[in-house]
């Protein structure tokens, strides 16, 4: 059984030597290497590293955007017994160098001259590192440090050390056993350095193992290498599960081409973020308010019955009326296929989305037009699978089952413990925070609260250190309730309080665009955002809003305390000017907390109004100040199990 | 220092003087360029520096003075002859076929290079259709090099500006020339358009060894990017040197900064 990522190698190379193993895109045309060839790639790199003095246990640095040569790079530090490091090809100088000196780095295999410019900058600070090989020759040309090597060079070596030696190979990856470590992966922390997480050849292998048979993945997938080489996912889709599976991985041509190439490839299993999904919906929504009306009728009336029935069809759990299905067919035919075809998905099998909360209507899309999208739930420290969507059990609210040897606890305070096959084994060098997040019993903290819910699928609510308790003990969740409110369109921000608080309420930011989109639509005057925000009609339309989030609640035994009784809407678009907001637009619940403490207060008195005063800065730097008064109006709460959504959505409307 | 090696005289331009009607354009002007470096003209508006390279590349008759490139001397020139002899431009205001894709348009700067007839291109008579093969390859060359990977297919018209301005070099360095013109390759673009322009036009002197003349308003450009620099003032050249001759020449001075009288 082959146990190292050299072994899968070795016998992907004898059992199917000429299937392809890697694209890439070449003046326009995609070049293949096949498996037989990739071995040999990898194995004339090997020689070439070994030649220069590479030993086991050393460490490499990888930096680039998705390229064969640097995948093949990975597999031959690993047969070396060595540590491949992928950094992100955006990092800046003095976080490569961090990580060289960290890592004791002293060597490094990357892309082109831009990265090649950044770790010549931090040489001087990081004396080990000793040789530099590059893929692209351009621009390179009169470099002159001793340090560099292009990688045609590095290769010609490698192939006369082998002529010497033809045993070389076979003995090194002989060498390598499963818990030798195969990869180590930085994160980058929200403060201070970034940690290095150390993960084996088993962690990777029994991880991306389990996916691979979940989904039954097969050596004819084809798969399109867009996300950064870094990210622990993109090599656990396009290399890890690629040497399982023995399928091919492309390279896109360059970062603009990758919808082209998309198209051209036409993936059979694929990842993306949750902006990445938005992104295209958003262009198709948008190419469609450009198409002639016909076009535009037939697109709203199929896309209305895929919402429908799309969803079931793909699961085969409800059952759908022979008319529906013909439908459906007919809208197959017209619509559906041509827009997968337009997205580049035509052939997706198999699809997963993660790394943040995605909008159910988002997510019903996708799964309304045909495509199996799923979510999952990892992270680097747990080699991403962990959770994961079974085909025929997609919850659009949950992010799945646990996978085969998974073990799951929920702590106390509603953090998700694990312990899983591919728990990493620490981070590199910080025995304190590996201490942190793997407790004495090997419990891996998440920091992520969830529960299980009746049919043992894991629902992920909020960051453990932001969930807290109404009075009355109830689960408060604030990101929770901030995300469902912010996946309608007329939502732009909103922030829940409720921790040590008898009931739920909420400030909430309308999205100015599509609110004053709804009321020109309506006839509704309105100058600005501070007035759109205080009219009676706005204030009933996000009331809408508000109490479908309390209905979906009350659906919920563990959240159904904390409905949202209470909101006010904000006279003013919260701003990262003003400190409201991170630069990255995450809401800084305890400083606008602190700021608004007056509404705050005013939410959970009896008031229907509040006065407020703010401190604003202007973009020259002044401050001024805004005076406002702000109408707070009450929610619609539902007790259990009180009707069907469809049911009381109209009573809600009425 | 940059390690490229700088060669022997390519281009010499003799005494040349250029009027239009009663306005003189040019008056006198002598300067030389040599094999593999960047060469800037610069000076303030109307001073002569378009002129000057449509001198070069023979679309304006000089009155007086003569133009030696590679070795001949000659004082009347077709463009269609100086683009065979290796002299390649780009455009102020650009001259691209908007309709066509930008791969198209990069194609036509092999036009010269074509030896295949209309009627076997037509055909796609075996040889012709290897010889497009070849050509096409060349072009996918720049494309990659330019990074425009994107936009083959995209009608030129479509892109923006700056995209644009790479579709037009690109066009130029098809038809693999001794020497550039570039007429002002930063007009009208962002700093990120320029700083990218910059890269290529620093790479393509790299890479392909070509020889670059370009005129150039943007100061730290031309300070930054070219070997010497000719400067030009109401047709006379007042200055020729390396960035540095001719930041500190007080006649240079005196023309961009006025000059108390």
């Amino acid at each position: 059984m082959a146990d190292t990522f050299p072994r899968l190698l070795l016998r992907h190379a004898s059992v199917r030597p000429h299937r392809p193993a890697l694209r890439e895109k070449d003046l326009g045309i995609w070049q293949t290497w096949t498996w037989g060839q990739l071995l040999g790639e990898v194995k004339a790199i090997a020689a070439g590293l070994a030649a220069l003095g590479f030993e086991r246990g050393q460490h490499l640095a990888i930096i680039g955007e998705n390229r064969p040569r640097l995948y093949a790079s990975i597999n031959a530090v690993q047969a070396l017994g060595g540590i491949p490091v992928p950094l992100y090809e955006d990092a800046v100088a003095p976080e490569i160098g961090f990580v060289l000196r960290e890592a004791e780095i002293e060597f490094a295999v990357v892309e082109d001259q831009e990265q090649v410019d950044k770790l010549l900058e931090v040489l001087p600070q990081c004396p080990r590192l000793k040789h530099i090989v590059y893929d692209d020759p351009r621009g390179l040309r009169n470099y002159r440090q001793p340090q560099l090597r292009a990688f045609e060079s590095l290769q010609e070596l490698g192939r006369q050390f082998h002529s010497s030696r033809p045993e070389f190979f076979t003995q090194a990856v002989a060498k390598g056993r499963a818990t030798d470590i195969a990869m180590l992966f930085y994160t980058s922390g929200t403060t201070g350095h970034p940690k290095g997480v150390v993960l084996t050849h088993r962690n990777l292998i029994e991880a991306g193992r389990a996916a691979v048979e979940m989904d039954r993945l097969t050596a004819d997938e084809e798969v399109l290498a867009y996300l950064p080489l870094a990210w622990v996912g993109q090599n656990l889709f396009s290399y890890v599960q690629a040497l399982i599976a023995g399928f091919c991985v492309s390279c896109p041509e360059s970062g603009d081409t990758v919808m082209l190439d998309m198209r051209e490839i036409g993936p059979t299993y694929y990842f993306a973020p949750p902006r990445v999904l938005e992104a295209l919906l958003t262009q198709v929504t948008i190419r469609m308010e450009d198409a002639s009306w016909i076009k535009r009728k037939m697109f709203r009336y199929f896309m209305e019955h895929a919402r429908r029935v799309g969803a079931p069809l793909l699961d085969g759990t409800a059952t759908v009326g022979w008319r529906d299905r013909w439908l459906y067919a007919l809208g197959n035919y017209l619509v559906y296929g041509p827009l997968r075809n337009a997205l580049g998905m035509s052939r997706v099998r198999v699809a997963y989305t993660a790394g943040e909360a995605i909008g159910p209507d988002l997510f019903v899309f996708y799964r309304s037009i045909g495509i199996n999208l799923k979510q999952l739930y990892g992270s680097t420290e747990t080699s991403v699978f962990v959770f994961m969507q079974p085909d025929g059990q997609v919850k659009p609210d949950t992010v799945g089952l646990p996978m085969k040897g998974v073990q799951v606890k929920i702590a106390e305070s509603g953090e998700i413990l694990l312990k899983c096959p591919g728990l990493f084994q620490g981070y590199y060098k910080n025995p304190q925070a590996t201490a942190e997040a793997k407790d004495a019993d090997g419990w891996f903290h998440t920091g992520d609260a969830g529960f299980l819910d009746d049919d043992g699928h894991v629902r992920i609510i909020d960051r453990a250190k932001d969930v807290g308790r109404l009075r009355d003990d109830t689960l408060f969740a604030p990101k929770y309730l901030e995300n469902k409110l912010k996946f309608f369109p007329y939502i732009k921000e909103a922030v829940a309080f409720g921790n040590g608080r008898e009931h739920a309420a909420a400030i909430i930011n309308i999205d100015v665009a599509a609110v004053g989109d709804w009321a020109e639509r309506r006839n509704l005057p309105y100058s600005g955002y501070t007035d759109l925000a205080a009219k009676d009609p706005v204030y009933e339309l996000v009331r809408e809003c508000v109490e479908k989030v309390n209905l979906d609640l009350s659906h919920d035994p563990k959240l159904r305390g904390s409905q949202i009784r209470r909101f006010v809407i904000l006279h003013k678009e919260l701003d990262a000017d003003d400190g409201e907001l991170t630069r990255t637009r995450k809401v800084r619940r305890r400083i606008i907390g602190d700021k608004y403490a007056k509404i705050v207060e005013a939410l959970y008195a009896d008031a229907d109004h509040v006065e407020m005063d703010a401190q604003v800065k202007f973009e020259d730097g002044r401050t001024g100040t805004v005076r406002a008064d702000l109408k707070i109006r009450t929610a619609r709460t539902f007790p259990e199990k009180k009707t069907a959504f469809a049911g009381s959505r109209q009573e809600a409307a009425a | 220092m940059n390690a490229r090696h700088i060669g022997e005289r390519i281009l010499a331009v003799e005494d040349i003087t250029l009027s239009f009607g009663g306005v003189q354009a040019l008056a006198g002007v002598s300067f030389d360029v040599r094999e593999h470096e960047i060469r800037a003209i610069i000076g303030p508006n109307g001073a002569g520096k378009s002129s000057m390279l449509n001198v070069i590349n023979g679309v304006y008759q000089p009155q007086r003075g003569a133009v030696t490139f590679l070795g001949e001397k000659r004082r009347h020139m077709e463009p269609h002859r100086t683009a065979k002899q290796g002299i390649a431009r780009t455009f102020q205001n650009l001259a691209l076929f908007k309709g066509m894709t930008a791969l198209d348009n990069i194609m036509t700067g092999r036009n010269l290079k074509m030896k295949s007839s209309l009627l076997a291109q037509a055909i796609r008579l075996g040889p012709a259709e290897r010889e497009e093969l070849r050509h096409r390859e060349y072009v996918e060359r720049i494309i990659d090099f330019l990074e425009i990977q994107a936009y083959r297919k995209t009608p030129v018209g479509r892109l923006p500006y700056g995209l644009q301005k790479r579709v037009d070099l690109g066009r130029a360095l098809a038809m693999e020339p001794r020497l550039l013109l570039l007429d002002e390759p930063m007009a009208g673009m962002n700093v990120e358009e320029r700083r990218d322009m910059c890269r290529f036009i620093l790479d393509v002197n790299d890479e392909f060894g070509t020889t670059i003349v370009l005129i150039e308003h943007d100061m730290g450009v031309v300070m930054d990017l070219s070997d010497r620099v000719v400067v030009l003032d109401y047709g006379k050249k007042i200055g020729d040197g390396t960035p540095d001759e001719v930041r500190n020449n007080q006649a240079v001075i005196d023309a961009y900064l006025g000059v108390q009288h």
